[in-house]
């Protein structure tokens, strides 16, 4: 089944419901005399708790954000940009910031590159063991940060390596890899190979045609890889934690002023931006990697 | 299947080929799983640098002690027999594994009607709630964990607020730092994690079998539990798994809102590394965490698919 949640496809998708024999949602069923409640009402009703659920309790940080007051408290004193002043007035937090993007532009890069190689080979030849290496990739995922942080600190230290960006850029790399190749292969898995295969028999050689045509085909898939890769490294606590030199990259930086309750409202503004700026990467991104994919190919992730 | 680099030297005729670089080419071509592992090597390789490497270290360096500012480099068990001698790490373990494990079964609980929903009543807009589940799951931990202090603090948005609607007179104190308020604020940090792989296990049941239940005469539950819920089990057990193991060894969440008593063992191994400043120690509880979880994972695996073979 492909494609049944692309918006222009509804008479495709009207045809799938209908062979299944699935009728269109109804919350609410009309009946003569107004609506009542059907079977399905509180499904959704859950559904719109759990969703206040995940989102609410995020939301009071920009809330406080425009809070004109030192304390994190009800009631609410009156609307103020303070914070966000003393925010683009501090100048470790701007330098911090810097770190963070150059780091979460090298890691989107440099993991989308390895995810693509991976990718590529996973999707496109016969190997044996494929499956043992996908889950050997996908490792990095359930194995807790904290241990792949001091297992880094460990060998860095004793390779002599100095603790600098370049240590949590590799490290946001480990863990960038596997996501970079899900969302790859679904990509790669998603678009018709006979394409690669005419440009081949037409002449064209590998490298050519992964440029014309593979490339082309595969660039939502890339685009939304290299702006989750690099929201990942953009908000990645830990290792970055454990790996940080003299230069802290952003969340560091946010949990070095933690401990100031002074400094808590300019905490709750950069973490408000942090939020919306993420929220909204991450929205490109996952309606790119979903759309013309359909919901339930590729992988859990 | 694809032509290679190697085919169009040999179809063009490359003049300076050696006979090595041509049995190479031939090699190539004449498997495929050369050319994918070829193509596969770097990532590999960057893998394996990057966490086997690294990972070995560790377990290397728990055998070793700390000597003051020195490490001394003679194999000992020392470390070893220091945690099993000190009752605190392994009731700290312990702790640790029974508030993930409360964490991962409410996330699932918590996950599961969600999934269930988006899976087989969502039929239009299922785009949209796909992404609306995905994306706080993509978005700073940091700051997820961080909103938890903000609403459950002393003065914080609970206290605060229901001291202004006059429900309280003075601020609860039992909201944070416990080990409640950590099992809160993880189950509510991982939920994007246990969500999707029970999404996609139940998306790929085929409808039939569901259609072929109620004509059956299966009633809703019985169709339920003979028939959705076994099907789904593999991504139920894939969500506990990628809920379960993060959330032993984390270390922002008991920081941030576990206090004195919501300590887990995260805690304890950054001190090693940090305050306390005694890394071998540190490696020591690092791997013992590890063997602790792949024995928890082992033992879990075994019984649901020993428990799924009997009931099918």
């Amino acid at each position: 089944m492909t494609d049944t949640t692309a918006p222009g496809n509804l008479t495709a998708q009207k045809a799938a419901q209908d062979a299944r024999g699935e009728e269109a949602p109804q919350y609410f069923a009309s009946k003569h005399e107004g609506y009542h409640w059907t079977a399905e009402a509180p499904m959704f009703l859950y559904a719109v708790w759990y969703l206040a659920f995940l989102y609410i309790p995020v939301l009071f940080l920009p809330l406080f954000s425009f809070n004109d007051s030192i304390y994190v408290a009800f009631p609410l004193k009156g609307f103020s940009l303070e914070w966000y002043g003393d925010m683009v007035n501090t100048q470790q937090l701007l330098e911090s910031l810097a770190n963070s993007l150059k780091v979460g532009g090298a890691v989107a890069v440099l993991s989308t590159v390895l995810g693509l190689f991976a990718a590529k080979s996973m999707t496109r030849y016969v190997m044996p063991g494929k499956g043992a290496l996908t889950a050997f990739i996908m490792l990095p995922l359930v194995v807790p940060g904290i241990i792949l942080g001091i297992s880094l600190l460990v060998i860095t230290n004793m390779v002599g390596m100095p603790l600098s960006l370049y240590t949590i850029g590799l490290a946001h790399t480990l863990v960038s890899v596997p996501f970079a190749m899900l969302v790859l292969i679904s990509r790669l898995e998603g678009f018709d190979r006979n394409l690669e295969e005419a440009s081949l028999d037409l002449g064209e050689g590998p490298l050519r045609t992964f440029f014309r045509v593979t490339l082309p085909l595969a660039w939502p898939g890339i685009l939304a890889s290299l702006l989750l890769t690099f929201t990942i490294s953009f908000d990645e606590f830990i290792l970055a934690f454990f790996l940080a030199g003299n230069e802290a990259t952003l969340p560091v930086y946010i949990w070095s002023q933690l401990r100031f309750p002074s400094r808590l409202p300019m905490v709750l503004a950069l973490g408000a931006t942090i939020l919306i700026f993420s929220f909204f990467i991450v929205t490109v991104a996952e309606v790119l990697r979903r759309r013309g994919v359909g919901p339930q190919s590729g992988s859990a992730i | 299947m694809a032509v290679t680099d190697s085919a169009r030297t040999v179809a063009y005729g490359d003049t300076r080929k050696s006979s090595l670089i041509f049995r190479v080419n031939t090699l190539f071509l004449r498997h495929e799983w050369i050319r994918g592992y070829t193509l596969l090597s770097p990532t590999l390789l960057v893998m394996v640098m990057l966490m086997c490497l690294p990972v070995f270290m560790l377990v290397t360096y728990s055998f070793w002690t700390q000597n003051y500012l020195d490490i001394d480099r003679t194999f000992t068990l020392a470390n070893y027999e220091a945690f099993f001698q000190k009752p605190i790490y392994v009731a700290l373990i312990m702790k640790s594994v029974r508030m993930s494990l409360f964490c991962t079964f409410a996330t699932i609980i918590l996950a599961y009607p969600m999934a269930y929903f988006i899976a087989f009543k969502v039929k239009s807009n299922k785009l949209v709630w796909l992404i609306l589940i995905t994306v706080p799951f993509w978005t700073s931990y940091l700051l997820r964990v961080f909103a938890w202090k903000v609403i459950l603090g002393y003065n914080g948005v609970v206290n605060s607020g229901l001291i202004s609607v006059g429900l309280i007179g003075e601020p609860l104190q039992f909201l944070l730092y416990n080990p409640t308020a950590v099992v809160l604020t993880l189950a509510h940090a991982w939920a994007a994690f246990a969500i999707l792989p029970i999404y996609v296990s139940l998306e790929k049941i085929d409808r039939s079998y569901l259609e072929a239940a109620t004509d059956l005469g299966d009633t809703p539950s019985e169709r339920f539990w003979r028939v959705t819920w076994p099907l789904s089990l593999p991504g139920v057990i894939a969500a506990g798994l990628l809920v379960f193991i993060p959330t032993v060894a984390d270390y922002v969440t008991p920081r941030l809102v576990g206090g004195t008593t919501g300590i887990m063992i995260g805690n304890i191994i950054q001190s090693q590394f940090g305050k306390a400043n005694n890394w071998p120690l540190g490696a020591a509880l690092s791997v013992i965490v590890m063997l602790m979880i792949a024995f928890l994972v082992v033992v879990f695996i075994v019984t649901t698919t020993r428990g799924r073979a009997r009931s099918a």
